[in-house]
């Protein structure tokens, strides 16, 4: 069984090979091929990885399993040395998940509904090229996760980036490209900081390997040598969390990315840096992890509040559930800088929590900004839950996971997470914790807020307030910019204007008309609309963003999702039998 | 018997999940026939497990007190929680890596008998609901949401753990948020709905931390451990063998619950949502916000009352909250124009009764008044709900003389209302009987301090006259003078005004005659025990508050009686200005501060990460101007250098 982990980074590797090869074949048949394909390699992943949570050994899940350990670069003492543990499984399962998720969502049916890049157009998608990087950063993703030795993790852990960076910047909204590049070059400035920690530790103690660092809990390494390499570190890995403050380029990224893109980042990429802080940066550093505990706590706590208040004054739906996920991850690093088995469980708890509900999330704003056209909140008028009934209860049911309603995934790791502050480990002053501890409860409330405030804008209310008089009018009577009415529609109309056009290629102008009309009188007129505007000709069958409610692709790739929330809310023991021993054993507790 | 009693919290939750999912399945069909056939089936999907849930509830009450009997001297067969032998089951111990999670039940007496009242309840309003949401296009959805509601309550009341009480607490919130707001087509509903469960929300995260401290303290979060632990008491900061826990433990750990019992239960200061509240559906007023859901605070302290006698301080801010809370709450009653939000504030004010009588030591009493007082005061919602879907008004100033249009409802809710204000022979007599007594045995040294304690009485005395007041006021302006000539709104093109007051459909009829018989007849499971030298005093000085009503209402009976208050009656009517206070204290700044927050982040946070982008490129161009490609630059740079070397050389050489 030990041929598993490679067998889980061979299976998309190859997968994304083959791509590179010249398929002689029409059009049509390739995109139909290219749709098995992408289904077929994620699904035999996530088949693998079930494979692997069912083989492993749960009745040890502290001890590493499925090893393979091999010489990579011997000069270097470089080992490609994989396997998994209760903390690494949940992240690989979770990770192989929510890819093929995102091809069930790309790919099902005919593709021609909104959000599914891979449908055919004339200005060309390139379906190939999307399929292939999700397949590449499908490897990274998984590498990270199952790597034990530092260099090979930081390998994998880099990877990621280079397909990251191309799906924003080639599938993403109006503003991918800054996004893109501000997304790559915080994160890889992250990455120099990890990469010198890493490398300090290798100097101190002359092993890369992971397991062996872990066991030795930091014995070798003076406690000043264990606090500057835990703080390049944790910057490093803060960075991809992220940590407030140092969190500005996930808006901008989530904003812009397409829907997979999003709920990548946010369901695993996220998880890549907080995953860092459990398997590296505090078994392996004990001491300096109980050094800077306190100044973690304090981040986590201010990115909790600062994340919440962020999204309590934000218009954009996607942009605010960006923020959201700051707050989540303050909750979570809230939970390591504990030091307390509980706040560990908790963090990693929160961790895969947060990759099922913020993916949930970012699946359904994508859902709402392809057929409205925009995600800009006032915009988006209310009435949701008439237009779309469907749409807006499942947008419901995120938001109320995501605020942490107990009985739901959300609330075990916010939850724990408060008690390990309640009662920190030893060393650690229990009155800053207890603050600690009281801001965070502070910041469910306000979490709470955030998202009824944005139900109640968005699903509750009547369709019609999304008349606005002067704007409209200011569009047709083409209004020229720098009028305000005409500024305010700016923004959505084009974006709306995009959503469109992507079928045929309609003059911007006549489409921005075609969009104020859709935000007019509703579903029947977009459909209309879409067709009759003028170059429209193009239009696909639901095509044009056409009001339609959830559809059967999303509904096969939002249904295991919601199943999962549940099973962990209902029944937390699942993902606490997995952590807690392992958890145990790092924090070195009883 | 725990697995029965998982049953019963099992049905409604399966039922709410195969309403929400499965009423219109297959075909997802809308419109005229297929929504009637989807509201047929979902009624059908609500009733009858909720229906078999409140046999099981009796049952397991039933056999529980034939098995255990009750224990002498308590004045309701079903009030001392801690002295009744309980039976526990536990599901499974989850492990967090500190004190464990024990997913488990437990009955008693007292979880027993609040399982029935829940359940009585929610079957009444279920088939309440059928008559009352005839022809509503998300009647499937309500139902599946009351039928989640009552599995959460019962999960609440028989949970043997803290944190799986915490789960149905919540739960039960959310639910009180989806039925608030069931009519969101209107703004003001959605508001009300998210203010219900912010407000609530703050308090909950208090109870929390109580549970924290409370496990801590006991290492577990089982109720039975916490209690065993408590009872082992030490003098203050001395923990002997690490299982009985200090005063201040205790203080701490009941102030933080008194703050989730001061949500949920609508006490001051965490009462302002539930006024708001009543912009659901009637059934729901009667269901989550007069007989169940607010009582669950009063349940909670019962349950752990053992902890609050032993916290001196917690009773005293407990007497104080509720003396003031109980007096303003009817105080504001009095001024109300809504049907409903007159029953909303006098809901709180009996709700502060209970916790009075929690403060004044007697859970007993306190139990007694939240059964009775579920039974009247949802009887009152249902009969508020037969009015307003008669007349098509909240307003009282939209009703009057309905004795005659509504014969049924006018008898039940004048049994309600005797019932509220205390009068023999109905329940409300008996219940707050025991209160005032348990209220005037304060006053002799206990506990409480003695200002607290005269306080505590001085306003209980007071509220009931108050109640008197504005009960029979309500009473007045409803069912007797004359209906005021209100102009109808323009009626939708191709319909007629249709003005046709006749009794609500028999859905909605017989939960009422149902409910009516143990808001008369309950208290005299409690009769052996009356006092009657308070209970004449009480009834008395109801009888004053109402006999001034009256005299006022005879001498106009066009005008409210609620111009008696004079100048206050602004004051009342806003009940205090409270939530013009709390928007100016605390929502404003938090709205401000998010402003601000956005702004910080684009200009600083994010202006730092811009800022050292531009300053990278502009160090760049400075960098480049040296390498600019002209080749003279160039040779005096390497003249220069080789200069400045050799003058370096013969300096230092």
């Amino acid at each position: 069984m030990n041929w598993l982990p490679i067998a889980l980074l061979a299976v998309p590797l190859a997968g994304s090979a083959v791509l590179l090869a010249p398929l002689p074949v029409d059009a049509p048949a390739r995109g139909r091929l290219l749709r098995l394909h992408g289904l077929a390699v994620s699904g035999i992943t996530f088949l693998l990885a079930v494979v692997l949570a069912a083989g492993f050994d749960h009745a040890d899940p502290a001890r590493v399993q499925f090893t393979t350990d091999l010489a990579w670069i011997p000069g270097l003492d470089l080992r490609f040395h994989l396997g998994v543990d209760g903390i690494s499984l949940p992240l690989v399962v979770l990770t192989t998940l929510l890819t093929f998720l995102c091809f069930v969502y790309l790919c099902w049916g005919r593709s021609d509904g909104p959000g599914q890049l891979l449908r055919p157009r004339p200005g060309g998608n390139r379906p190939r090229a999307l399929v292939f990087t999700l397949l590449v950063l499908e490897v990274g993703m998984i590498g990270t996760f199952l790597a034990l030795d530092l260099l090979l993790f930081f390998v994998f852990f880099e990877i990621v980036l280079i397909p990251m960076y191309f799906v924003i910047a080639v599938w993403g909204g109006r503003a991918r490209r800054a996004a893109a590049t501000k997304f790559i070059l915080y994160t890889l400035l992250g990455s120099v900081a990890l990469l010198v920690g890493l490398l300090l530790v290798w100097a101190q103690t002359g092993t890369l390997d992971m397991v062996a660092l872990g066991g030795a809990q930091g014995t070798g390494m003076s406690r000043a040598v264990q606090i500057i390499a835990f703080l390049a570190i944790g910057i490093g890995l803060a960075v991809k969390t992220p940590m407030w403050p140092l969190h500005t380029w996930l808006p901008d990224a989530h904003t812009e990315a397409p829907t997979v893109g999003s709920v990548l980042l946010a369901g695993v990429l996220l998880k890549m840096g907080t995953y860092g802080f459990a398997r590296i940066a505090i078994p392996v550093l004990p001491d300096g992890a109980a050094a800077v505990a306190p100044w973690l706590g304090a981040l986590a706590v201010v990115g909790i509040v600062y994340g919440s208040l962020a999204c309590l004054a934000q218009r954009d739906l996607k942009r605010m559930i960006a923020y959201s996920s700051i707050g989540h991850m303050g909750f979570v690093l809230l939970g390591f800088a504990t030091l307390t088995p509980v706040g560990v469980n908790a963090a990693l708890f929160g961790n895969i929590a947060h990759g099922l509900i913020t993916g949930l999330l970012f699946f359904v704003a994508g859902a709402v900004k392809e057929r409205y056209g925009t995600a800009d909140m006032p915009t988006l008028g209310g009435g949701m839950l008439v237009r779309l009934p469907h749409l807006g209860s499942v947008l419901t049911f995120a938001c109320v996971a995501s605020l942490g309603l107990p009985g739901l995934a959300g609330f075990w790791g916010e939850m724990l997470a408060l008690l390990g502050a309640f009662d920190p480990a030893p060393g650690l002053s229990r009155p800053l914790f207890l603050t600690f501890m009281a801001v965070g409860g502070l910041g469910t409330v306000l979490t709470a807020a955030y998202f009824l405030v944005m139900l109640s804008r968005v699903t509750h209310g009547r369709p019609t307030e999304t008349v606005h008089a002067p704007l409209l009018a200011g569009v047709k009577a083409g209004v020229s910019p720098g009028d305000t009415a005409a500024e305010a529609v700016a923004g959505p109309g084009d974006t709306a204007a995009e959503a469109v056009t992507r079928p045929g290629e309609a003059v911007p102008e006549s489409a921005g008309r075609v969009s104020a009309d859709a935000v007019d009188t509703g579903t029947a007129s977009v459909r209309t609309g879409g067709r009759a505007g003028p170059g429209g000709g193009g239009t696909g069958p639901g095509g044009g963003g056409g009001l339609r409610d959830v559809r059967a692709y999303e509904v096969a790739a939002w249904a295991p999702l919601v199943g999962l929330i549940l099973l962990f809310g209902l029944w937390p023991k699942a993902l606490l039998l997995i952590t807690d021993p392992v958890v145990r054993t790092f924090v070195g507790a009883p | 018997m725990i697995a029965l009693a998982a049953l019963a919290v099992a049905l409604p939750f399966l039922s709410a999940a195969v309403a929400l999912l499965g009423s219109r399945w297959p075909g997802h069909a809308r419109g005229g026939p297929a929504d009637t056939a989807a509201n047929r089936r979902a009624a059908w999907i609500a009733v009858v497990p909720t229906a078999a849930s409140t046999a099981l509830a009796a049952w397991l009450a039933y056999t529980h007190w034939t098995r255990f009997g009750h224990e002498g001297g308590a004045p309701f067969p079903f009030a001392d929680a801690s002295d009744v032998p309980s039976v526990t089951g536990t599901l499974t111990v989850v492990d967090t890596g500190s004190v464990p999670i024990s997913l488990g039940l437990q009955l008693d007496g007292l979880s027993t008998a609040i399982a029935v009242l829940v359940t009585v309840v929610a079957l009444a309003v279920q088939v309440y609901s059928i008559g009352y949401l005839r022809g509503d296009r998300r009647y499937p959805s309500y139902s599946a949401f009351i039928s989640l509601f009552t599995a959460a309550m019962l999960l609440v009341v028989y949970a043997a753990d803290l944190l799986v009480l915490y789960v149905g607490w919540e739960v039960m919130g959310l639910c009180s948020y989806l039925l608030i707001g069931h009519w969101w087509e209107d703004r003001a509903n959605s508001r009300a709905a998210v203010k219900a469960f912010l407000v609530t929300r703050i308090g909950d995260v208090g109870f929390l931390f109580g549970v924290f401290v409370l496990g801590t303290a006991a290492g577990s979060f089982r109720i039975d451990d916490i209690l065993a632990a408590a009872t082992n008491i030490s003098p203050v900061g001395a923990t002997a063998a690490g299982t009985s826990m200090p005063v201040s433990t205790l203080t701490v750990a009941t102030l933080l619950i008194l703050a989730g019992v001061a949500g949920k239960s609508a006490q001051a200061p965490l009462h302002t949502w539930l006024p708001d509240a009543m912009a659901g559906p009637t059934p729901i007023s009667a269901l989550i916000h007069a007989a169940t859901m607010v009582a669950a605070g009063i349940f909670v302290v019962v349950r752990l009352h053992t902890l609050f006698v032993l916290a001196d301080l917690t009773l005293n801010v407990l007497a104080v909250l509720a003396a003031l809370g109980m007096l303003g709450a009817a105080l504001a009653a009095l001024a109300q124009d809504d049907l409903k939000r007159v029953l909303a504030y006098s809901t709180i004010s009996q709700l502060a009764y209970m916790a009075a009588a929690l403060a004044a030591g007697s859970d007993g009493a306190a139990v007694f008044h939240l059964i009775t007082h579920g039974a009247f005061k949802a009887l009152l919602f249902l009969c508020a709900g037969a009015v307003i879907h008669a007349v098509g008004s909240n307003l009282m100033s939209a009703m009057g003389g309905l004795r005659r249009e509504l014969p049924v409802t006018f008898a039940a809710m004048t049994i309600g209302f005797a019932a509220l204000m205390g009068l023999p022979p109905t329940s409300g007599f008996f219940s707050k009987d025991e209160i005032l007594i348990a209220v005037e045995r304060a006053v002799s040294p206990g506990p409480l301090t003695d200002a607290a304690a005269l306080l505590l009485y001085g306003s209980a005395l007071a509220t009931v006259a108050v109640t008197g007041a504005y009960a029979t006021r309500a009473w007045l302006r409803t069912f007797f003078g004359e209906r005021p000539a209100v102009a109808l709104p323009e009626p939708a093109p191709g319909t007629a005004h249709v003005i046709d007051v006749h009794e609500a459909p028999a859905t909605m009829r017989r939960p009422i005659l149902v409910l009516a018989v143990p808001a008369l007849l309950l208290g005299f499971a409690g009769a052996a025990g009356v006092h009657w030298g308070t209970a004449a005093l009480s009834v008395a000085v109801a009888l004053l508050g109402a006999g001034a009503v009256y005299a006022m209402w005879r001498s106009d009976p066009r005008s409210d009686p609620a111009r008696m208050l004079g100048p206050f009656r602004l004051l009342c009517e806003r009940a205090f200005y409270v939530d013009s206070a709390y928007r100016t204290l605390f929502v404003a700044p938090v709205l401000a501060l998010a402003g601000l927050v956005v702004r910080t982040d684009d200009r600083a946070v994010d202006g730092a990460v811009r800022g050292s982008g531009r300053a990278a490129l502009g160090l760049s161009g400075l960098m480049r101007s040296a390498q600019n490609g002209n080749l003279q630059l160039y040779l005096t740079g390497l003249l220069a250098g080789v200069l400045l070397i050799a003058v370096g050389a013969v300096v230092f050489g």
